[in-house]
């Protein structure tokens, strides 16, 4: 489970010039240079570490002058431009279940097939795996099944899952010394870059700027009209911090930018910006549970801004890093505060603690109802929304719906049906607000 | 004395009991008593036994069970067992268990531990955490303060403080009971006619279910009676069966797997009764023992992390050639991340080492055996006409 973006999108109503905002430009580049740095790695002599989003230890990959791959990243950019596919039954012809995650299948697949990433070019094979296993019990296997594969050095760091709903200082100490005693070490032998704590702190001094621009953007959702769309576009927004570029300048310019931007939308009251231009009327106002489908992402979309649908809070977009309830990375205690970020991972929280999230956003953000976008590859995710459905009707009184697709799998993206219970949906809020207001009158 | 058929039939009763009546008479025997269900793989039993409380595995709710309430929680692409484990409670048959515990096994257990807190809110319902980290200064230190954590938390729900003498004394009686574990399944790989996997399997799942010094009298009933009674010996193919650690196949399938010519000499289906390799010291600290056992002696699963690739698989290697198995039987619940993920890497390691395998899934509910009667028989077939050996 993870996210992020391809390019971002354009505005792009059809008898208009496309028009890109310059936080647009901005993190399109800043991915194109990470993919670029990827394949010169060999060239240029750097290494390459591979590690998952929730539990990113961006900054300190960095302080060894890593570059940083993302396996579900590629798996994201490879669905998106409907290529995933085919990776994924590569994959299961070589003998991977149909039933497991298809991030997993798409990043073999990819590597079946000579590795060749999203962007055309070839990606190379890690120097080591980072295997940050925080939320997600796939990550421990497919890392198994990578270190299997590119017979790399590869190092665990395990993350206690917050099963009653609260880090605790074993849990944290445990990171803490893991990171000291092998996550470290490990590092500084594979890269042969000696570890330097004040430069982690420079690093984290820098992601605590973007965060507190992240966390304005995601609440400017509060507003009426929401300039934003906190899911569809909220994945690009959480793209720079949340895969190789948070502890960067380019990072928080990148929040800098995009923040302007938003001020600017919320002054000339403004709606969020789609793939055909500025969404023009806001009807329905919904907190999203779950992550997209990437294979059908612009039709899945649209489905909503046809429909004046803006969602105001999601929480894929808390799956790298929950910053909206305060956590900011901490330069005067950096490891205890790369443990604390592992740990408060949206789906490192207990069910419980996802439900209370749920509620409060849709108190907070004035949403109509929740919808669950429920993935058939990620157990972390999906396993129990059921019940987070029942509670969150049965605590705020907001009609939810549930719909389902895949992360990456085209085979389980049904757009006829989708779209069908979007629609029920819809009608649903429509009658629940009449309700109300026959009531008050 | 008791006969085979006798001991299978109480343990029979017990396991199809699907009101757990068995677990409540104990309950019932003295007042304040209390019941503590856990799910696959692994809990260290041994800290509820010395709370005074009873541990019962709890496995879903197998074939006999029909799940009405349980499918409104769950999407189709999820696996059976907490479908049934939630039809379980919301009928009320789990009415009577004051706790429960759910295992880091994976994704599901895991949100099925959230998911008991809201739905039965006067359990105590704890998510266990187990390091995946091998090493004493770090993943060490870290389980025995989660262990600490859940021995207070058990003394407060029996209300008494689990002492450390109490604590020594359950160790002791899980080492007896693993010591016969051990025997019975040394004794199947050994003679496999004698102790056929259907009344093996239905002996260490009563175990679940019961205190563990009754458990220890039954394996020790049945290992005296196995031995005198007269079986035929067939001219089966021995096999292994992996992946089924968590949802448990229907008792039908296990029956299936001999009936079309194979005699499983090992399996991983009661992962918990012989979790621990060897006897746990029943001397000195005894959470440090606890968890030393845990990180250098217990088990490997596809739930557990394998740090050195070195090592990835070994175990099913090792486990085949010391029950003498002829090949493998990949048999996984349908949609279970851990050894479905796992599956192909096992494989090659097996395919390294020139063990022949097959594989299907099931679910705890799977009624239909004639495809997997066919497939077991193949298999079987193929090994005793075509196998070097």
């Amino acid at each position: 489970m993870s996210t992020a973006p391809a390019t971002p999108v354009a505005a792009k109503p059809s008898s208009v010039e496309v028009i890109k905002e310059a936080s647009m430009i901005k993190q399109k580049d800043m991915i194109a240079g990470n993919y670029e740095r990827l394949a010169n790695a060999r060239s240029l002599g750097l290494k390459v570490a591979s590690t998952f989003v929730p539990g990113n230890l961006n900054e300190l990959l960095m302080c060894f002058d890593l570059v940083n791959n993302l396996p579900e990243i590629n798996a994201i950019q490879n669905g998106m431009r409907k290529k995933s596919g085919q990776l994924i039954v590569e994959a299961e012809k070589h003998g991977h279940s149909e039933d497991v995650c298809t991030y997993v299948k798409a990043d073999l697949g990819m590597a079946m097939k000579g590795n060749i990433g999203p962007d055309g070019r070839p990606v190379p094979d890690p120097d080591i795996l980072l295997l940050s296993y925080t939320g997600c019990f796939t990550f421990m296997k497919w890392f198994e099944l990578l270190r299997e594969r590119y017979k790399c050095e590869t190092v665990m760091l395990h993350v206690p899952y917050e099963g009653e709903g609260r880090a605790t200082a074993n849990m944290r100490d445990y990171i803490v010394s893991q990171l000291k005693n092998e996550v470290i070490p490990a590092l500084e032998r594979v890269s042969g870059v000696k570890f330097d704590i004040d430069r982690l702190r420079q690093y984290l001094k820098e992601s605590a700027k973007a965060e507190e621009d992240l966390v304005w953007v995601l609440e400017s959702a509060k507003n009426r009209p929401s300039p934003i769309d906190a899911y569809f576009g909220g994945v690009y927004y959480i793209g720079p911090i949340f895969t190789a570029f948070r502890g960067t300048p380019e990072a928080t310019e990148y929040y800098r930018l995009l923040r302007g931007e938003i001020v600017e939308r919320i002054a000339l009251r403004q709606g969020p910006t789609t793939p055909e231009g500025d969404m023009k009327s806001e009807r329905y106002r919904l907190v999203v549970e779950g992550p997209p489908n990437w294979t059908s992402f612009r039709d899945f979309w649209k489905m909503f801004y046809d429909e004046g649908a803006v969602v105001v809070s999601s929480t894929y977009t808390k799956v790298g890093g929950v910053y909206d309830l305060g956590f900011r990375h901490d330069p005067d205690h950096p490891l205890e505060s790369l443990a604390d970020y592992c740990l408060g991972c949206y789906t490192n929280r207990n069910l419980p603690g996802r439900i209370d999230m749920i509620e409060k956003y849709i108190n907070d953000y004035q949403a109509d109802g929740l919808l669950i976008n429920s993935i058939k590859s990620c157990n972390s995710f999906s396993a129990g929304q059921l019940l987070v459905l029942r509670e969150v009707e049965r605590r705020t009184g907001k009609p939810a719906a549930f719909i389902e697709s895949d992360l990456v799998d085209p085979r389980y993206f049904s757009a006829a049906n989708i779209k069908n219970r979007l629609e029920s949906y819809f009608q649903m809020i429509e009658q629940k607000r009449g309700g109300r207001s026959a009531a008050a009158h | 004395m008791a006969r085979v058929s006798e001991i299978v039939d109480y343990c029979t009763r017990i396991v199809e009991d699907l009101n757990f009546g068995h677990a409540r008479e104990w309950k019932a025997g003295k007042s304040g008593r209390k019941v503590v269900g856990f799910m696959p793989f692994y809990v260290p039993r041994e800290l509820i036994h010395a709370a005074g409380a009873l541990p019962i595995g709890i496995l879903g709710g197998g074939d006999q069970m029909e799940v009405i309430h349980g499918d409104a929680y769950y999407q189709s692409y999820i696996c059976r067992i907490p479908r049934s484990t939630v039809e379980l409670g919301v009928t009320k048959r789990l009415d009577f268990v004051d706790g429960m515990l759910f295992p880091s096994i994976c994704d599901v257990i895991r949100n099925l531990s959230g998911m008991w807190k809201i739905m039965f809110p006067n359990v105590m319902s704890r998510y266990v955490d187990v390091p995946q980290n091998f090493r004493d200064d770090i993943g060490g230190k870290f389980y025995a303060a989660e262990l600490n954590e859940l021995r207070k938390d058990l003394g407060t729900l029996c209300g008494q403080a689990v002492s450390d003498d109490a604590l020594r004394a359950s160790i002791a009686a899980y080492n007896e009971n693993r010591r016969l574990v051990r025997e019975v399944y040394a004794f199947r790989a050994a003679e496999p006619w004698k102790a056929p996997s259907p009344e093996v399997y239905m002996l260490m799942r009563a175990g679940q279910l019961m205190a563990v010094e009754e458990h220890s009298r039954l394996l020790s009933d049945y290992m005296e009676a196995a031995r005198r009674e007269d079986r035929p010996r067939r001219d089966n193919t021995r096999v292994l069966v992996t992946g089924a650690f968590c949802e448990q196949p229907p008792l039908n399938l296990i029956k299936s797997i001999e009936l079309a010519g194979c005699y499983i000499v090992d399996d991983d289906f009661m992962l918990v009764n012989r979790w621990e390799k060897s006897d746990i010291p029943a001397e000195g600290d005894p959470i440090r023992n606890l968890v030393q056992a845990y990180l250098h002696n217990s088990q490997s699963t596809s739930a557990k992390y394998e740090p050195d690739q070195a090592r990835k698989g070994k175990y099913l290697v090792e486990a085949v050639r010391r029950s003498r198995a002829e090949g493998v039987i990949f048999m996984a619940p349908s949609f279970c991340d851990p050894a479905l993920l796992d599956r192909p890497m096992l494989q090659r390691v097996l395919d390294e080492h020139n063990i022949l395998y097959i594989a299907f899934k099931y679910a705890e509910n799977s009624g239909q055996m004639t495809p997997i009667r066919e497939q077991a028989g193949t298999f079987a077939d193929s090994i005793k006409l075509w196998s070097e050996a």
